[in-house]
């Protein structure tokens, strides 16, 4: 591998960080926003939060990536490839955080929500003061470990011709007739990715652990 | 928009062909896999420290690679070590490494949450080495981790749809191949999701139904 190459497979990793943190960036509200309406059971729109997220759940993000990049603009929307596949990761991603942020609000203490009712406190002021930073606490470690998973289905956006860390090394490899390098470079570069992901829900679960002894 | 259903309509054969191909592709791995994995669950519920080790360090591999990146290494980057397989051949067998890894570390969650009691239990009625795995251990570990499994067999259906882009005709492959030469985009795509939710619910209905039966058995 040349110095030409190591450039090009760094460029890879840069869309690769710079789509998955998008991605993150827009599913992780789009995700809260849906779990409070399935949560606060909206007539109408909560069964169709479920429908969304029973259908996005199953759906491979290849084929999002290509329902997305190919779809849009036959209904008359344009789109680049870059913005195609932040929309991908971030609606596949949207649905995995509703069921988790779901998961943290159904588990929320009850007593918790009748104290602060006790207290006079209006409903928003209630679910911003109470139980989103509590719940947040708790769903810390799911979201992080979906936003892994993430990372690794981030190389689906590849079929809209953007050229991420995978399509670089394959690049690399078609073109030196040398594969295995550039592939092994590929891997330990979503290693690091994928590591400082991991880092953080390590600390983040010791944190839980110290609390729940003090 | 409604010549686009007709499209796929009039193509549904082929459809069909790219569903049934996800789910032999799927099935296969999602078997092969689970039957690995608990040969390397044993494994590392061994104490034997260097074969541990190893493993665990195959399990974090497949943890830290995308699935895709894992079947190029295997379709184009194996034969330069000398080991050439078909298109076919690399995904099938990319799918079961990756999901071995995964079906491993689950199935270790579920056995570690085993009472230790029902082991030495076996211990004294004289079940030995993989007498007391097959007979005592593996049952309560498959029914406890079923739902897991489940959500890795939907994961396994979902990786497989990444065969496309090494040609492999399953779904996708199918959807996109009527898509290109039609020029039907939201139709065939939509209809390839769809295709794939039922896939799912299917899924999730079989483990619902088999442990139940499991439980009644019990």
């Amino acid at each position: 591998m040349s110095f030409y190459d190591w450039l090009s497979l760094l460029q890879g990793a840069g869309v690769t960080v710079l789509l998955s943190l998008s991605g993150i960036a827009i599913g992780l509200p789009l995700g809260l926003i849906l779990a409070v309406v399935h949560w606060l059971r909206v007539p109408v729109l909560a069964p169709l939060v479920a429908l969304y997220v029973s259908i996005v759940r199953a759906a491979p993000a290849v084929t999002l990536a290509l329902l997305i990049f190919f779809a849009l603009p036959s209904a008359g929307i344009e789109i680049a490839p870059i913005p195609a596949g932040i929309a991908t990761l971030a609606i596949s991603t949207s649905a995995f955080d509703c069921e988790i942020f779901r998961g943290g609000l159904l588990a929320f203490p009850r007593d918790q929500v009748e104290a602060a009712l006790a207290f006079g406190m209006p409903a928003l002021l209630r679910f911003r003061r109470i139980i989103l930073p509590q719940m947040l606490h708790t769903v810390r470690p799911a979201l992080i470990n979906e936003m892994t998973l993430l990372i690794k289905a981030s190389p689906a956006i590849a079929v809209t011709g953007v050229v991420d860390i995978t399509r670089a090394a394959v690049r690399i490899g078609a073109d030196t007739y040398e594969p295995l390098p550039p592939m092994m470079a590929a891997l330990v570069l979503y290693s690091l990715f994928v590591l400082l992901f991991v880092i953080m829900q390590r600390s983040t679960e010791r944190r839980l652990r110290r609390e729940a002894l003090a | 928009m409604s010549r686009g259903w007709i499209v796929v309509w009039q193509h549904h054969n082929e459809m069909l062909h790219g569903l049934l191909n996800t789910m032999w592709l799927a099935a296969l791995a999602a078997v092969a896999s689970l039957i690995l994995g608990a040969l390397l669950a044993m494994v590392l519920m061994s104490r034997l420290r260097p074969v541990v080790r190893i493993a665990t360090i195959f399990i974090d591999a497949m943890r830290c690679v995308p699935f895709l990146l894992l079947a190029y290494f295997v379709y184009y980057g194996l034969p330069s070590l000398g080991l050439t397989l078909d298109n076919w051949t690399a995904g099938l067998s990319s799918l079961i490494a990756y999901n071995t890894g995964y079906m491993a570390e689950l199935l270790v969650a579920a056995w570690r949450s085993l009472p230790a009691d029902t082991i030495e239990a076996a211990h004294a009625f004289g079940f030995h080495g993989f007498g007391v795995f097959r007979r005592i251990v593996l049952p309560p570990v498959l029914l406890n981790a079923a739902p897991m499994i489940g959500n890795q067999v939907i994961q396994i259906v979902k990786d497989s749809a990444f065969l496309t882009i090494i040609a492999v005709a399953e779904l996708t492959h199918a959807a996109a191949g009527i898509q290109s030469t039609y020029y039907v985009p939201f139709a065939a795509f939509v209809a390839a999701v769809l295709l794939y939710w039922l896939l799912c619910l299917g899924v999730e209905q079989f483990v619902g139904v088999a442990e139940a039966a499991a439980g009644r058995r019990r």
